[in-house]
C-alpha cells in the first residue's frame, strides 16, 4: 500500500517534471516568434521609415495620402506636410509647415508637445522659432507671397532637430494662405523588411508622380536590434529547453529505474523484450502528452504575462507551438524510459528481484 | 570515519556522481551564462542602437534659425554662430568620455557647380570621415563612418586631409558623373573619390572634408553644428528635472548619471558658447527599446534559473531515491537521522562546489561565445560572482536533495533492505 503510494508519488513528479518543462519551452518559443512584433512596434515611435516627395520639388496629387493610406490597409500611419519659407513681421524667414495633427501625434511619439492645437489659426511653434516670431508668446503675423496670416501659438515642439526651427499650422489654414499643397508625406509602415519593401513597391505603382525613399538609418538599426535580440532569445532559448530536457530526464529515468521490480516480474512471468520495450514506452508517451499539454496552457499563460509586464500587450499564444512541444515532451520522455531499459534489459530478472 | 564515507561513496559510485555532478555542472552553467548575457545585453543592444545614428547635437548658442527645406539650406550662409572646431577634442574630456562612441562636426556651404558652362546652386556638407584626434595623451579616430553606419559609398572614402569628396547618390546621377571625375566647385577643382548613398538630404548633396568647407567659406575653424553618438540610460524621473533647482547630492547623482541632459549638459559645459541638446527621435525611442529588451532578457534569464535550479533539484533527488538500501544499512548499524542526513549533505556540497566551478567557467566561456557569435563583442563574468554562484549552487542542491533525503531517512530500514519501497 505504502509502495503503491510512494510510486503515485514518483509518477506525479516525473509528470511535474514534464509539464514544467514543456512549459518553459512553449514560453520561450510563443516569446520567440512573438518578440519580433513586439519590438516592431516599440520601433515604429521613432517615427517615419518611408518617405514620399514630389519629384524634381513638384506637389503631390492631391489624392496622394488616400492612396498611401489605400496601400497601407492599416500597416502603419501616414503624414502629408506642406513647407514653405515665409517671414515675420520683421523679415526674418522661417520655415512654416502645413500637416494634419492628428496624424502626426500618432507617427512623431518622440515630438514633446505642451498643447497641440485644436482650433484654427492656432499654430505649433517650434521652441527655437518661438523668440523669433513671437518673443512674448503674443499673436503674430507671417507672409508669404505678399499674403498675410494672423496666428496664435498653442504650443512649443521640441524634438532637438529640424521641427524645433519651425512653424507648424493645420493643413487647411496653411493651404488657404500659401495655396502650396502637400509635397512630402511620411509613412511608419509596420512589418517585416520585405513586408515593407512590398509597401514602398506598391505606393511607387498607386503614385508615380512621387519619388519613394526608404529611411534606411531607421530601417537598418531596427534590423539590427531585431536580429541581434532575436539571436540572443533563441541562444537562451535553446539553453533553456536543454535544462528543461535534462529535468525530464534524470526524473523519469530514476522513475523507470524505480520500477525495474515491475520489469523483472513482467519478464520473469514471460513477457518478451518487445512487449516490455512497447508497454513502457506507451506509458512514457502518455506521460510526456500530459505533461505537454498541460505545460502548454501554462507555458502560454507565462508568454502572456511576461508579454504584459514587459511590452504593456498581451503575447498572443501561437498554437503552432503546441505540435512541436508535443513532439518534444514525447521524444525526450521516450529517450529517458527507452534507455534505462536497454540497460536492464541485459540483466536477469532474478538478480533484479534479488534486489541487486 | 564520515570523511571516509563521503569519500568511499565518490570513489565506489562513479556513475551516480557522474550523473548527479553533471546536471549541477550544466545547470550552473545555463546560470551563469545567462546572468552574464542578462547584465551586458544593455550595453550590447545600446550600442547596437548607436547605429541609428547621433543622439545629441551641439549647436552655437546665439544660433539663427535653421531655414532648411529637404536638405537644402536657405539661410545665408555666413548668418548665425559657429562653433569652433579647436574645442572639439574636449568633447572626450567630458566626465562621461568614455560613453562617447563618437562625433562627427557638420558645417554645410553653398557652392556654385560649373559644368559645361551652366552653374547650379549645390550644398557642400563639410565633415570628418575617420579623423585622428588626440585630446591630451588619447588618441582616437572620429567621424561620419562611425557615427553613421549607414552611409554607403561606392569608391573611395576620401582622407580628412585631402581635396576629395563625395558625391550624392541623386546628384551624381543628375551630373552622370562617377567615382574618379574631376568637378570644379566655386572656382576650386575638386576629385570625387566615391558616390555616397544615405537615403537622406545627402543624397542630393555634396560631401567633403571640413577643412575644405572652411576655406571656401572663408571661416577657418568654423563649425555649423556637431553630432554626438553617445551611450545613454533611460531616462526616468530624476532625468527630466533642472539641475539648476537641484540640491549637492542630487545634482551630483544626475551629472554622474550617463542620461541624455546629463550628457548634453557636460558637452555645453565643455564647448564654449554652445547649447546641447538630445535628438529626441533618436534619445527618447533608445530608452524605450533599451528598456523592453533588458526586461525581457531579465525575465528570460529568471526562467533559465527556475529550470536550471529544478534540473539540479531532480537529479539530486533521483539520486538520493536511488541509494534507500545505503541509507537501511547505514540506520541498521547504529547510525542516527542526522548522521545519515549530514553525509548526504556533505556529498550534496562537495557535488555542488565541484559542479559549481566547473560550470562557472564552462558558463563564462558559453557566455563569451554568444557575444562574439552575436554581438561580434565581448561578454564577459565578473569573477565576483563566483563565490554567490557558488553558494546558490550549494543552496540549489540542499533544496533539491532535502525532501528526498528526509524521506530516505525517514524509512523503516527493514523495508528499505528487503527493497520494497
Amino acid at each position: 500500500m505504502r509502495a503503491a503510494m510512494l510510486r503515485r508519488g514518483r509518477a506525479a513528479s516525473a509528470l511535474l517534471a514534464m509539464a514544467v518543462a514543456a512549459a518553459v519551452a512553449t514560453a520561450m518559443l510563443n516569446l520567440y516568434v512573438d518578440v519580433q512584433a513586439k519590438l516592431r512596434r516599440e520601433f515604429r515611435n521613432y517615427g517615419a521609415n518611408i518617405v514620399l516627395v514630389g519629384k524634381d520639388g513638384a506637389s503631390l496629387p492631391a489624392d496622394a495620402l488616400s492612396r498611401v493610406e489605400f496601400v497601407l490597409r492599416g500597416r502603419g500611419v501616414a503624414a502629408a506636410f506642406a513647407l514653405v519659407v515665409a517671414r515675420t513681421s520683421d523679415g526674418r524667414p522661417v520655415v512654416v509647415a502645413g500637416t494634419d495633427f492628428e496624424r502626426v501625434r500618432q507617427l512623431d511619439r518622440y515630438w514633446s508637445v505642451n498643447n497641440w492645437p485644436s482650433a484654427t489659426r492656432q499654430a505649433l511653434v517650434g521652441v527655437r522659432a518661438l523668440p523669433v516670431v513671437s518673443p512674448n508668446n503674443q499673436p503674430f503675423s507671417l507672409t508669404f507671397q505678399g499674403k498675410n496670416i494672423q496666428l496664435t501659438s498653442a504650443g512649443t515642439v521640441q524634438t532637438g532637430a529640424a521641427e524645433d526651427s519651425r512653424v507648424y499650422l493645420s493643413l487647411p489654414d496653411f493651404v488657404s494662405w500659401t495655396a502650396v499643397q502637400p509635397s512630402t508625406i511620411e509613412v511608419a509602415a509596420i512589418g517585416s523588411t520585405e513586408e515593407i519593401t512590398a509597401i514602398m513597391r506598391a505606393i511607387e505603382q498607386a503614385i508615380p508622380a512621387a519619388a519613394v525613399r526608404p529611411v534606411r538609418q531607421i530601417l537598418e538599426g531596427e534590423a539590427r536590434v531585431l536580429g541581434k535580440t532575436r539571436a540572443t532569445l533563441l541562444a537562451a532559448t535553446a539553453l533553456i529547453i536543454l535544462t528543461a530536457a535534462l529535468c525530464v530526464v534524470a526524473t523519469l529515468m530514476g522513475w523507470v529505474f524505480d520500477r525495474r521490480r515491475d520489469f523483472a516480474i513482467m519478464k520473469a512471468l514471460g513477457a518478451s523484450n518487445r512487449l516490455l520495450h512497447g508497454f513502457f514506452a506507451a506509458e512514457a508517451a502518455a506521460l510526456g502528452a500530459a505533461g505537454a499539454v498541460i505545460g502548454f496552457v501554462l507555458g502560454i499563460s507565462i508568454a502572456a504575462w511576461i508579454g504584459r509586464v514587459n511590452f504593456h500587450a498581451a503575447v498572443v499564444p501561437r498554437f503552432s507551438v503546441l505540435p512541436l512541444v508535443l513532439a518534444g515532451s514525447m521524444l525526450v520522455t521516450l529517450l529517458s524510459a527507452i534507455l534505462p531499459i536497454s540497460l536492464l534489459r541485459k540483466v536477469q530478472p532474478a538478480v533484479i528481484l534479488r534486489g541487486e | 570515519m564520515f570523511a571516509r564515507l563521503v569519500y568511499e561513496s565518490f570513489r565506489r559510485q562513479k556513475r551516480r556522481k557522474l550523473l548527479a555532478g553533471a546536471a549541477i555542472t550544466l545547470g550552473v552553467t545555463v546560470a551563469t551564462a545567462m546572468i552574464a548575457v542578462a547584465t551586458d545585453i544593455g550595453d550590447k543592444i545600446n550600442r547596437e542602437l548607436r547605429t541609428i545614428g547621433a543622439n545629441l547635437v551641439v549647436t552655437p548658442q546665439e544660433d539663427t534659425l535653421d531655414v532648411e527645406i529637404g536638405g537644402i539650406n536657405l539661410k545665408p550662409p555666413s548668418d548665425g554662430a559657429f562653433l569652433n572646431e579647436t574645442d572639439l577634442p574636449k568633447i572626450k574630456g567630458t566626465f562621461w568620455h568614455n560613453n562617447i562612441t563618437g562625433f562627427a562636426p557638420m558645417l554645410p556651404v553653398n557652392v556654385t557647380l560649373e559644368r559645361e558652362g551652366r552653374e547650379d546652386n549645390i550644398t557642400l556638407l563639410g565633415t570628418y570621415f575617420a579623423k585622428q584626434i588626440s585630446f591630451g595623451k588619447e588618441k582616437f579616430t572620429t567621424g561620419v563612418r562611425s557615427t553613421y553606419p549607414w552611409w554607403k559609398v561606392s569608391g573611395m572614402w576620401p582622407e580628412d586631409a585631402s581635396r576629395d569628396i563625395l558625391l550624392g547618390e541623386r546628384l551624381a546621377t543628375a551630373l552622370s558623373a562617377k567615382a574618379g571625375d574631376e568637378l570644379t566647385l566655386s572656382g576650386r577643382p575638386l576629385r570625387v573619390s566615391g558616390i555616397l548613398s544615405t537615403g537622406g538630404a545627402e543624397d542630393d548633396q555634396v560631401v567633403a572634408p571640413i577643412a575644405l568647407a572652411q576655406q571656401i567659406l572663408g571661416k577657418p575653424g568654423a563649425v555649423r553644428r556637431v553630432y554626438v553618438s553617445a551611450l545613454t540610460k533611460p531616462e526616468d524621473a530624476l532625468a527630466r528635472r533642472d539641475p539648476k533647482g537641484m540640491s549637492g547630492a542630487i545634482y551630483d547623482r544626475w551629472y554622474c548619471s550617463p542620461y541624455p541632459q546629463s550628457i548634453a549638459f557636460q558637452l555645453q559645459e565643455a564647448i564654449p558658447n554652445s547649447h546641447a541638446e538630445q535628438i529626441r527621435q533618436v534619445a527618447q525611442n533608445e530608452g524605450a527599446v533599451l528598456t523592453r529588451i533588458e526586461g525581457l532578457v531579465f525575465l528570460v534569464t529568471l526562467a533559465a534559473l527556475v529550470a536550471s535550479a529544478l534540473a539540479v533539484s531532480a537529479a539530486m533527488a533521483t539520486s538520493i531515491f536511488e541509494r534507500r538500501a545505503e541509507v537501511g544499512l547505514m540506520k541498521v548499524l547504529g547510525a542516527g537521522k542526522l548522521g545519515v542526513a549530514s553525509v548526504f549533505f556533505a556529498e550534496a556540497a562537495l557535488l555542488a562546489l565541484i559542479g559549481g566551478f566547473v560550470g562557472f567557467v564552462a558558463g563564462g566561456l558559453l557566455a563569451h561565445q554568444i557575444g562574439r557569435s552575436i554581438f561580434n563583442l565581448q561578454i564577459t563574468i565578473a569573477p565576483v560572482l563566483l563565490p554567490v554562484i557558488l553558494a546558490v549552487a550549494v543552496m540549489v542542491t540542499f533544496a533539491g536533495s532535502a525532501v528526498a533525503i528526509r524521506k530516505a531517512v525517514s524509512l523503516d530500514p527493514v523495508h528499505a533492505l528487503r527493497g520494497e519501497v
